[in-house]
């Protein structure tokens, strides 16, 4: 599958991957009055690292195990079997935060906005290239399918 | 502490109604312009730190900042403009010299803009580049007197090996810029634009990082006063051999690394401690005469087994013409000159803007003067020095350069916005910088691929120009002055360069 990958070594930590996360996620889907009207309801799903000059951008691996969908107990995070992708049907969720806890990367958030749901990467499946690849200004991320699943 | 004269020199217009208060702007700003403020939720500009880079106002996401220039702020007058004025402010508050970065922006006469192409009408056919053969390879070095051949079968066999020559895909060349000025990164991208596109790279008098070795049929090391990691290695580790006598921006004047720039990788490559200021002597203390440089020349040519062209870079300077025939008769495969409005990574400013000449004038003289003197085959000449556009390149062939050296063209390509300010070594796009946090901001993938688009799109052109020209080949235009005309131009100025005015006929 496709999958996002991080060149930490690009990353000059602006955080563009956040906001244009954020805008994609937002109900208006434009960057001003998503930041003007909806914040501070809408969470980036992906989450910039720093440490003095290190920094990368990391969120959902959609892990070929998928801890977090084992660990579901209502059946919200699924991995599909097609694509590969872990999405988390936010109506499902009952917010018992296992997900939280098993996730190797701590990429998964609550989002209390949604009502008790966890937020998390969904690769921006009706993009062809997900938000944060498409705007990382240096190519720290990058979009491609390894041939594993 | 005193009043400071001097006033911000750019205005920070933020939109409020665009800044979503992302903060790009304020992670983005080396020079600490933009600040969060926690309380009131909101950006803060602090103007007088600008430098003009433009670099939060490209990554704003939603276009909220505009950087302005400040309007002059002083009461009109032609003799005392607003730059003498706030010099002296500077001055007297810091007593020193002040530095700037980069070529020269006064007013001078840009030449290539006084200069017209020809094209052909009627009398003689125009060519399609993109239907029919265009050749715009060329080579650099010495090229014999004479050639003979012997007829062995069917072919023709050379009876004398030909002097070493460096192979050029396009008559356009990576100038020499230190690893220690730019960052690795952008020596990386140069290295591999140069390497994937057939045409070479110079590292300056900064030595050669080993992991640049990979490059080495497309590299030209260059040996300089400070003589900077020059090893056997990094003799054989090249192309070709530049010693560097002068550069464009300020001739006669040495050059000066600050110890904060001599990381742990620039003082392995530049092969002096860690830390320490890297001072490049004014003259090279071994070369006083051409005799001397004959010395250097022909020591470097021994040690590389004479398989390599060696050259020397000069600025521009008043006498210019006797000068590179010297360096001809010193046995120079190649020579360069950098032009008065040739660029750098820190230099006096009254340097950088009052001495030299412009490189139209001196690439005509020396031309004129080697080919008077019977001895221009004898050594390529490669110009450099502001070299903007393919219309600079093709009339600099036109007036006699065999190739020509761009820079400061190619950091612009790599996002330098000409801000001037490379010797504070904060350098927003990643670019006149080793401090890690801004380094990683040029991805060399993202780099060598806009300077290969560079290279493409300018190589285009000069075939479009020579095809409007009907010249088939860029070997055919060289010191062709019959295809220029001036405008605008007095005679002293045409006769100089060589070239008739606009509307005189052949």
């Amino acid at each position: 599958m496709k999958k996002i990958y991080i060149k930490e070594e690009f990353c000059i930590g602006c955080r563009l991957c956040e906001i244009y996360c954020q805008v994609k996620h937002s109900k208006s889907k434009k960057i001003i009055k998503a930041f003007k009207k909806e914040q501070p309801d809408i969470i980036s799903r992906v989450l910039v690292e720093e440490i003095g000059h290190n920094s990368f951008a990391i969120q959902c691996r959609h892990c070929a195990d998928a801890p977090c969908a084992e660990a579901c107990i209502s059946g919200a995070m699924l991995k599909n079997d097609n694509t590969g992708v872990v999405t988390c049907s936010e109506d499902k969720c009952v917010g018992c935060w296992s997900c939280i806890m098993v996730c190797p990367y701590g990429v998964i958030k609550r989002d209390y906005s949604a009502g008790k749901a966890a937020s998390k990467c969904d690769l921006c499946v009706d993009e062809d290239i997900p938000v944060c690849v498409k705007n990382c200004p240096n190519e720290a991320l990058k979009f491609f399918d390894t041939g594993k699943k | 502490m005193a009043l400071k004269l001097n006033q911000s020199e750019f205005e920070i217009q933020r939109d409020l109604q665009k800044c979503i208060v992302c903060e790009v702007c304020v992670g983005q700003c080396s020079n600490d312009v933009h600040e969060y403020d926690k309380d009131d939720a909101a950006v803060y500009s602090e103007s007088m730190n600008c430098v003009g880079c433009h670099r939060c106002e490209t990554l704003c996401p939603t276009g909220a900042i505009k950087i302005k220039k400040r309007d002059a702020e002083f009461r009109e007058n032609f003799n005392w403009s607003a730059n003498h004025l706030k010099n002296i402010y500077k001055q007297a508050e810091a007593g020193g010299v002040i530095l700037t970065a980069m070529g020269s922006d006064k007013p001078h006469t840009v030449y290539w803009d006084h200069i017209l192409l020809n094209a052909a009408q009627v009398t003689n056919p125009s060519i399609d580049p993109l239907r029919e053969p265009m050749e715009i390879k060329t080579f650099i070095g010495t090229k014999p007197s004479r050639i003979e051949i012997k007829k062995s079968g069917p072919r023709f066999k050379l009876m004398k090996k030909l002097p070493p020559q460096l192979e050029l895909s396009t008559p356009i060349m990576f100038s020499a810029m230190s690893y220690g000025s730019i960052s690795f990164n952008a020596c990386n991208s140069l290295a591999a634009a140069a390497s994937s596109f057939g045409t070479y790279y110079n590292t300056g008098e900064g030595g050669l990082h080993r992991d640049l070795y990979k490059y080495a049929s497309n590299t030209i090391v260059q040996v300089a006063s400070g003589r900077f990691g020059v090893d056997k290695d990094y003799l054989n580790k090249a192309a070709a051999i530049e010693i560097k006598i002068g550069q464009g921006a300020k001739p006669g004047i040495g050059g000066h690394l600050p110890g904060e720039k001599v990381t742990d990788d620039v003082s392995r490559t530049r092969m002096i401690p860690e830390g320490t200021d890297a001072i490049s002597p004014a003259p090279h203390h071994d070369i006083y005469s051409i005799e001397d440089l004959s010395q250097l020349i022909y020591a470097l040519k021994e040690a590389t087994d004479y398989c390599k062209p060696v050259g020397v870079k000069v600025s521009a300077v008043h006498n210019i013409a006797p000068i590179a025939s010297g360096i001809v008769r010193a046995g120079a495969d190649f020579i360069s000159i950098d032009g008065f409005r040739g660029g750098t990574g820190a230099a006096p400013q009254v340097i950088r803007d009052n001495v030299g000449i412009p490189i139209e004038l001196a690439l005509a003289a020396v031309d004129s003067r080697l080919r008077e003197e019977g001895i221009r085959h004898k050594a390529s000449i490669i110009v450099g020095g502001s070299i903007r556009s393919s219309s600079d390149v093709i009339k600099a062939i036109a007036l006699g350069a065999d190739a020509v050296y761009i820079a400061t063209a190619a950091l612009v390509a790599m996002g330098c916005h000409l801000c001037q300010k490379c010797y504070t070594g904060k350098c927003n796009w990643g670019i006149a910088t080793q401090d890690p946090y801004l380094t990683k901001r040029l991805n060399p993938e993202i780099g060598t691929r806009r300077l290969i688009g560079l290279l493409r799109a300018w190589s285009l052109e000069v075939k479009e120009m020579l095809g409007g020209a009907g010249i088939n080949a860029v070997e055919s235009l060289r010191g062709n002055r019959e295809h220029l005309r001036g405008v605008s131009l007095t005679n002293r100025e045409l006769d100089v360069l060589g070239i008739k005015h606009a509307g005189e006929a052949w």
